[in-house]
């Protein structure tokens, strides 16, 4: 089948690419980008760790196929540090040893982001359903939970 | 329909590594030009710790910053041999190896800094900050870096140590089957309360409690981190996990995370964690580690929290809203046990 031109944003950087008509964005940015921050996991939207964002709004890169995704604008964690200044959000995972191995990091760090920005003073019950998506298998959740929420204060602090 | 409280309780004593075959593990340490040092082992970090602990193992050893300990656990093919990442093994076995090791690397990096100085090696002492000099004279000192330096370009002595840690194979005792597989014990207690709902078979965690004992805490956030979450593997091993109906015909089982459940992040419940520092007589600076154990005392204590609740005895893993339900109706309805307080 005939590959499709596809242009969109990139962490900020304008991007081209062919894609095939049923690939997906996570393929898109992983293979034709060799953007590897967001994780294949399941490839079913059941786990998360493939979470990136579309013009702000959390999506499954496993299930978002490329071509819908023309002139919008994608974010993913790789995106997130400013030169060697860590995001709040990274700065805070770090802080609260919110990871272990690592692999649902990326995406708990997408799921978190799209929060704060839509909502820069979440409760605890409305952090746990932004990330309520996203599996994470070592930490228990509870330092991710913390290290959000603690994200989300330093924000605030900043800001006053 | 009604939801009923229980408490249960569970200690375990938790063996550190399996000493069936000797469980050796096995560390090399060696200088780079600029002084700093790398130690490489096969040993593998998985998001426990592991690199976090021996470089600290290291650096305490050698008597250097940190920050200048690199742990390189890429590639079991070119690092020495190592048994693996189980058993809660990796602190005790491999920090035993690396102190081994660096104690080696150690003795010649304080040779060539006393050819250097034109001293004794055993009146020198290092500071930790990168410099060696003469026990009560620190002005006659000279760098990690420089001795490092004068060793492989003017000395000629490579500065580097092996390591490696055994324990002997334990007889067993012919007539009793009696032998001691293993020389260090870490030990918990943990404490649930849960709920159940007679008429769902749901389990609704409220509030964990426990105490690890572990040895030294060589890095206290570190085995608080894994304690938290290693008690929610715990918890999805006795109340979600199962590859059921059919195990081990995997025809019928989970086959995604639609079906094969984990607890999400709307399922924990507050967890209260007391840890109890005993150093280990064989362990690396005491310790022992946490490991497996941070999920283990959690299975028998759900198991015997569903009993307090409903007063049903539920024996297979894990214990899921239909073993629940089919016990209720076995015994014909809930009886909720005695609790104390």
């Amino acid at each position: 089948m005939a590959r499709m031109p596809v242009q969109f944003r990139l962490n900020g950087s304008d991007r081209a690419v062919f894609v095939e008509p049923a690939e997906t964005l996570l393929g898109t940015i992983r293979r034709g980008l060799g953007d590897f921050a967001p994780k294949f996991g399941c490839g079913q939207g059941t786990c998360g760790v493939c979470t990136v964002l579309v013009d702000g709004e959390p999506r499954l890169g496993c299930l978002t196929l490329s071509v819908t995704c023309e002139g919008r604008s994608i974010e993913t964690a790789s995106g997130l540090a400013d030169g060697p200044t860590l995001h709040p959000l990274q700065a805070a995972f770090m802080e609260h040893f919110a990871a272990q191995c690592g692999f649902c990091t990326p995406g708990m760090l997408m799921a978190a982001k799209a929060l704060l920005d839509r909502n820069p003073n979440p409760t605890r019950i409305e952090v746990v359903e932004a990330i309520a998506g996203n599996i994470c298998r070592c930490t228990g959740y509870e330092p991710i939970i913390n290290a959000i929420l603690a994200a989300a204060q330093q924000r605030g602090a900043r800001r006053a | 329909m009604a939801r009923h409280q229980g408490r249960g309780m569970a200690s375990i004593n938790y063996p550190i590594g399996m000493n069936l075959g000797g469980d050796p593990s096995q560390a090399l340490v060696h200088a780079n030009p600029d002084g700093k040092f790398t130690v490489a082992l096969s040993a593998i970090d998985l998001g426990q710790g592991m690199k976090q602990v021996s470089r600290q193992i290291a650096a305490e050893t050698l008597g250097v910053p940190i920050e200048d300990v690199y742990v390189d656990t890429a590639d079991s093919d070119t690092g020495p041999h190592d048994m693996g990442s189980f058993a809660s093994r990796g602190t005790h076995r491999v920090g035993n190896a690396v102190i081994v090791a660096a104690k080696e690397a150690r003795g010649v990096l304080l040779e060539a800094a006393a050819e250097e100085l034109e001293v004794n090696a055993d009146d020198l002492v290092t500071d930790g900050k990168g410099n060696i000099h003469v026990r009560g004279a620190a002005s006659k000192s000279i760098t990690v870096k420089a001795a490092s330096q004068a060793a492989q370009f003017k000395q000629g002595k490579t500065i580097s140590g092996r390591g490696i840690f055994l324990i002997p194979l334990s007889n067993v005792n012919p007539e009793t089957g009696e032998m001691s597989p293993v020389t260090a014990y870490a030990h918990a207690c943990l404490v649930v309360d849960l709920e159940v709902c007679d008429e769902t078979g749901d389990v609704k965690v409220n509030k964990l409690t426990s105490a690890y004992e572990l040895g030294r805490a060589l890095n206290p956030k570190m085995v608080e981190q894994q304690l938290i979450g290693g008690a929610w593997m715990g918890m999805s091993h006795a109340l979600y996990e199962t590859p059921e109906p059919y195990y081990p015909n995997p025809e019928h089982g989970g086959r995604d995370y639609n079906e094969y459940l984990m607890p999400g992040p709307g399922d924990i419940a507050p967890h209260d964690i007391a840890v109890l520092e005993r150093p280990a007589p064989d362990g690396p600076f005491g310790g022992k580690g946490p490991g497996e154990m941070c999920a283990n005392p959690v299975l028998p204590a759900v198991a015997n929290a569903i009993f307090n609740a409903i007063g049903v005895r539920i024996d297979t893993l894990p214990i899921t809203p239909e073993k629940i339900l089919r016990a209720l109706k076995a015994q014909g309805g809930a009886r909720p046990q005695v609790r104390r307080a």
